[in-house]
């Protein structure tokens, strides 16, 4: 079941690991990605951290760990080809977190977030 | 958003899906579903059709208009051929520039383009002139339409036959459905292409006119700003402004030795012992071209240093982003002039020093036709 964040994130419950990727509306908002920067594998992470540098053509932007805990995995193939984002973003995934406390209830289902951003 | 002004094609740019944004007190199409990326690259390969109506366009009329302006600009006003086009700035009394313009010989008048944002005090600036028997007249009743690429010569040819004699920098007159339309040869891209200004009643017709041929797509102002970086062409407010001197800002060129230092019209233009002087000396710092090292753009206001660690720092990044056409980011900043290409600078990006390399401007080859 996905589930999504007011910054415009997925999140997608795998195990004890959630995948997170950013929205189609998002990649939208941003434009045509150029640059992708990933946080390191191991990296522990404090929930709104800034983890993920993200640039299109027109401006820099993060990507934020929605919640606190490790990062055990990043889609090294995005740095090579950021624009995968803009093509397929809902299929494109930035990193897996093992969080801290696995609790998703607070955040929207696409439902809820599909009235979010209208 | 209060009091934005909208162009002739407001109701076009909503049709075609345009996003609009705020720039410089109008409401401007930054792009359109296709993208910047491929806004940008659509225009290298074919034709790009901008809508540029927010830029100030002015017609100054007197006996010796050029003598006159030339109080203003450092340019060769007089010796400009009825008929042609030239870049020029207009100076203040520190030296710095305030605008850069066109200048256009229209035989019995001059026709200048200007920046929407300076347009205003412009032609306040310009007001000066009248005391020499100059009016100054702003054009209200037009809009203005870039057609750029290398396809654009074809496609406005199919409208207009008489375009493809015209020579880069060439300006010329046009009638089309009714419109007395107002055409140089020149634009803001490093492409071929033609910059046209429209009766108001008619601008949307020839836009329409314009986008229904296939090479034909609508660019917006993102795709603009990385076109004329990858031209390596300055943009006012980023790249020059009032405290920036042309020598400074890589704008020498424009100013001819018959207005520089010992030239049979030297000086004579607000700043002129400034400007000259830097020139004749030649300039300590001048905008140069940058490529950082990696996929990482370096934007606007990025310090660039003289070493990995520690160091001092020589300038700041006034316009940089990635170009799409280079494949990779690119960036212009002042610097000092003794940096060669090849030579390596460091910009802090993040907390980093990365490096980037000097490169001659342009990044990107013009395909002006001669």
């Amino acid at each position: 079941m996905l589930k999504f964040t007011e910054d415009h994130e997925w999140l997608k419950p795998e195990g004890d690991e959630i995948t997170v990727g950013i929205t189609a509306h998002a990649s939208e908002q941003l434009g045509d990605v150029v640059f992708i920067e990933l946080p390191e594998v191991g990296r522990e992470v404090e929930a709104g951290e800034e983890i993920v540098v993200i640039e299109s053509v027109k401006a820099a932007s993060d990507i934020v760990a929605p919640l606190a805990g490790v990062i055990t995995a990043v889609n090294e193939s995005l740095p090579d080809d950021p624009g995968a984002v803009n093509q397929d973003a809902m299929g494109t995934w930035f990193f897996r977190i093992k969080p801290a406390d696995a609790d998703l209830s607070g955040f929207m289902d696409e439902a809820a977030y599909q009235a979010l951003i209208g | 958003m209060a009091e934005l002004q909208r162009t002739p094609l407001h109701d076009l740019h909503v049709a075609l899906g345009a996003r609009m944004v705020p720039f410089a007190g109008w409401e401007m199409p930054v792009q359109y579903p296709m993208g910047v990326l491929a806004e940008h690259l659509h225009t290298r390969a074919h034709a790009g059709l901008f809508d540029v109506s927010h830029m100030g366009q002015v017609i100054l009329r007197g006996p010796d208009v050029a003598r006159a302006l030339e109080t203003l600009v450092p340019a060769d006003v007089q010796g400009l051929a009825e008929g042609r086009q030239r870049y020029g700035l207009f100076t203040n009394a520190a030296g710095g520039v305030l605008d850069d313009l066109m200048i256009a010989n229209k035989g019995d008048h001059l026709y200048l383009v200007v920046n929407a944002a300076c347009a205003a005090q412009d032609i306040a600036h310009l007001r000066q002139l009248e005391a020499q028997g100059v009016t100054v007249e702003p054009v209200t009743d037009r809009g203005l339409l870039a057609l750029q690429g290398p396809e654009a010569e074809a496609v406005l040819a199919r409208l207009l036959p008489g375009v493809a004699a015209m020579r880069f920098m060439d300006v010329a007159e046009f009638d089309w459905q009714g419109a007395r339309l107002w055409i140089s040869r020149s634009g803001y891209t490093g492409e071929d292409g033609f910059e046209i200004s429209v009766p108001l009643g008619q601008v949307e017709a020839l836009a329409r006119a314009l986008l229904d041929q296939p090479e034909v797509a609508p660019i917006g102002l993102g795709a603009r700003d990385s076109l004329r970086l990858e031209a390596g062409m300055p943009l006012y407010g980023h790249d020059m402004d009032a405290e920036t001197t042309p020598g400074a800002a890589g704008l020498g060129w424009s100013i001819p030795k018959l207005r520089r230092a010992g030239g049979a019209r030297a000086g004579g233009f607000p700043g002129a012992e400034t400007v000259l002087a830097e020139l004749a000396a030649g300039p300590a710092r001048v905008r140069q071209g940058l490529r950082p090292e990696g996929r990482a753009p370096i934007r606007e206001g990025v310090a660039i240093f003289d070493a990995a660690e520690g160091g001092a720092q020589i300038g700041t990044v006034c316009s940089g982003g990635f170009g799409p056409s280079v494949g990779a980011p690119i960036a212009m900043a002042i610097l000092p002039a003794a940096l060669a290409p090849g030579d390596t600078v460091w910009a802090e990006l993040r907390g980093k020093r990365l490096p980037a390399t000097i490169t001659p401007l342009p990044f990107h080859q013009p395909g002006y036709k001669r």
